[in-house]
């Protein structure tokens, strides 16, 4: 992707401008991580030339955005499928058969935990506590919780979501 | 006093919209302190209360409120923490998704106490669909007047908005989530000065849990000595317990501090016992950090001594034989579950959520998932425990922020209740594999520090 392709569309940029509008004048950076979540969601994953778009939204620099997108768990900066699965393994969903799940996925869908598959439909990762603990095991796919799994749960999501990718989306 | 203060209300059909919440006698409170109370009258009232911060470190609210410094002309943030990211820790996620209008009404009263007029709740990323919940019930607070300029005639005016992270425990330490706030790596500040004095854009701060600010609500609605009537001792109001693990009933509980921790695993009014009549075998009391208990230290203390769901009854006896209430995530554990894998675990998350800044936190996390690891799979020495034991040591108390204190804890409390368990997977490598050890073994407590 060139540099001048990156641009969000007008409703995005309008929903950029509600972010910033919630701080003071001069805060804007405050709204950096809300921008960034846009920004992934709509260019797929946050590349260099994403990150430095971002960074003229807001008005710093380049770096200032790279280093929040590395640190923060959410942000990708490498390409992903249009499904992220992210399993939560710790604790209680450890007890309640997370890695099972996770083999399920991986053998249902012929990748390794972190891996995407052929046609860059899914990504499989594991991820840390994501607050279900009490109804474990669970997933998340993109901006969806899916909870007390079963592997005809996850049969079920997978077909869902490769119908309509989008799905994982809330919509703003 | 079975009474629920914040979920009263939570099974009536619509209560996440304003008017059923309104109709359920929501704002009242707010109606009540912007006629009749100054902002001091809320902080003497949440003082007398005795309500301790429930996001984890029990600390009293009143007090920190009072902190808050006042400089002439300098505006002052109020700020929610919704962070919820411990282990075990599910209470908050559900209060603003179930009943999003308590947790509203609760900072519009703080924010008032404080004088701050710009007040933030700050969502990890991954409760995206909670945060549209408040995003709308916020609207609707805006809409009828409880939020905006001169609220109700009162010449208070406060706006507030929800703003979200992006997959880091280590935000949901009050001065990380700040420099979250501010657009900026999750790295905790060294303190002091404390956020009470030089917070958010370097203005007086005060951070509070979700369920710390919804209790302010009972709190200006009764009084602040009716809501200390309800708990025990200097465990004031009711607690959200988030119950997971191998139990019955996994889910959010209300519960009046001071009930028996065996009423709450084993009634089925609360967790309705042990999954599949299995036996308990330990119990992490407040999410994952606290030090877990093996089952003879669960349901009774060291002196033998029901023990309480309160902050002074489950840290009865110490790290030695006692633990905390911490955010109420109460993690069960039956037989068949393994303390070096669960300990393992919890060393992995602690480790992937080290932001890096101190070595000891950034290092000896990641150096004890390994030697854990080692254990689990059957590759452990026996020198290992002690060399396991040594690194938590070193961790604890030389970290700029408490993620350090945290990591170590469970290690250290697994090793000191359960070391027959870790010297079992090094005497059986193979076994330890494909077989779970069962129960550890009573163990009579020195009156030492262990």
């Amino acid at each position: 992707m060139s540099q001048e392709n990156i641009q969000l569309p007008e409703d995005l940029l309008q929903e950029v401008g509600r972010q910033i509008a919630k701080f003071p004048e001069g805060m804007q950076k405050s709204a950096l991580l809300s921008v960034l979540h846009i920004a992934q969601a709509h260019f797929g994953h946050l590349s260099e030339p994403v990150m430095d778009y971002v960074a003229r939204l807001l008005h710093i620099l380049p770096i200032e955005v790279y280093e929040v997108a590395t640190f923060y768990s959410m942000y990708d900066t490498v390409p992903v499928g249009k499904v992220k699965l992210e399993v939560c393994r710790t604790g209680p969903c450890m007890i309640e058969g997370a890695e099972k799940i996770v083999s399920y996925i991986e053998n249902k869908l012929g990748i390794k935990d972190g891996e995407t598959t052929a046609d860059g439909m899914f990504t499989l990762k594991t991820v840390e506590c994501l607050g279900a603990c009490g109804y474990a095991p669970m997933l998340q796919a993109g901006e969806k919780f899916h909870e007390h799994l079963t592997e005809a749960k996850v049969d079920e999501l997978i077909e869902q979501y490769r119908n309509n990718p989008k799905a994982n989306y809330l919509g703003l | 006093m079975d009474r629920k203060l914040l979920l009263e209300h939570i099974g009536v059909e619509g209560i996440h919209t304003h008017d059923v919440y309104r109709k359920q006698g929501g704002y009242k409170a707010v109606e009540k302190a912007l006629k009749s109370m100054s902002p001091d009258d809320i902080v003497e009232e949440v003082k007398k209360s005795g309500l301790r911060g429930r996001g984890g470190a029990g600390f009293p609210t009143g007090m920190k409120w009072s902190f808050i410094a006042k400089p002439e002309g300098v505006p002052r943030h109020f700020l929610c923490n919704a962070d919820e990211s411990e282990p075990g820790t599910f209470k908050d996620r559900y209060l603003m998704e179930k009943i999003p209008h308590l947790l509203i009404e609760g900072m519009i009263l703080s924010s008032y106490a404080l004088g701050c007029n710009q007040s933030y709740i700050y969502i990890r990323g991954e409760y995206m669909y909670v945060l549209q919940i408040l995003e709308k019930a916020i609207a609707e607070a805006y809409a009828n007047g409880w939020l905006g300029k001169n609220i109700k005639g009162s010449g208070f005016d406060l706006d507030l908005a929800v703003t979200t992270g992006a997959g880091a425990y280590i935000c949901g330490e009050e001065t990380a989530l700040i420099e979250s706030l501010e657009g900026k790596r999750g790295n905790p500040r060294i303190k002091p000065p404390f956020p009470a004095v030089k917070g958010l854009w370097g203005r007086p701060t005060v951070v509070n849990n979700v369920e710390t600010i919804a209790a302010v609500v009972p709190i200006v609605n009764e009084g602040g000595d009716a809501y200390a009537q309800f708990g025990i001792g200097r465990s004031t109001g009711t607690k959200l317990i988030s119950a997971s693990g191998n139990i019955n009933k996994p889910g959010v509980y209300e519960i009046n501090m001071g009930i028996t921790v065996e009423e709450f695993i084993y009634s089925d009014t609360y967790c309705g016992g042990m999954k599949n009549g299995k036996k308990l075998k330990a119990c992490v009391p407040g999410g994952s950090s606290v030090p877990i208990l093996p089952h003879y230290l669960v349901c009774k203390t060291a002196a033998g001594e029901d023990r309480l769901m309160s902050y002074e009854s489950l840290s009865d006896g110490g790290f030695a034989t006692g633990s905390m209430l911490g955010s109420g995530g109460f993690i069960v554990y039956d037989e068949d579950q393994c303390i070096v894998r669960n300990t393992w675990n919890f060393s992995r998350f602690y480790h992937h959520e080290s932001c890096g800044q101190c070595s000891p936190c950034r290092e000896g996390t990641g150096w004890m998932e390994k030697v854990l690891h080692r254990l689990e799979y059957g590759h452990g020495k026996m020198e290992d425990i002690d060399l396991l034991w040594d690194i938590q040591r070193k961790i604890e108390g030389n970290t700029i922020c408490p993620l350090g204190d945290a990591a170590a804890w469970p290690v250290a409390a697994a090793i000191r209740h359960f070391r027959e368990e870790f010297e079992w997977h090094v005497n059986e490598p193979k076994l330890c594999v494909t077989k779970n050890y069962g129960l550890v073994t009573e163990k009579k407590f020195e009156p030492v520090n262990a």
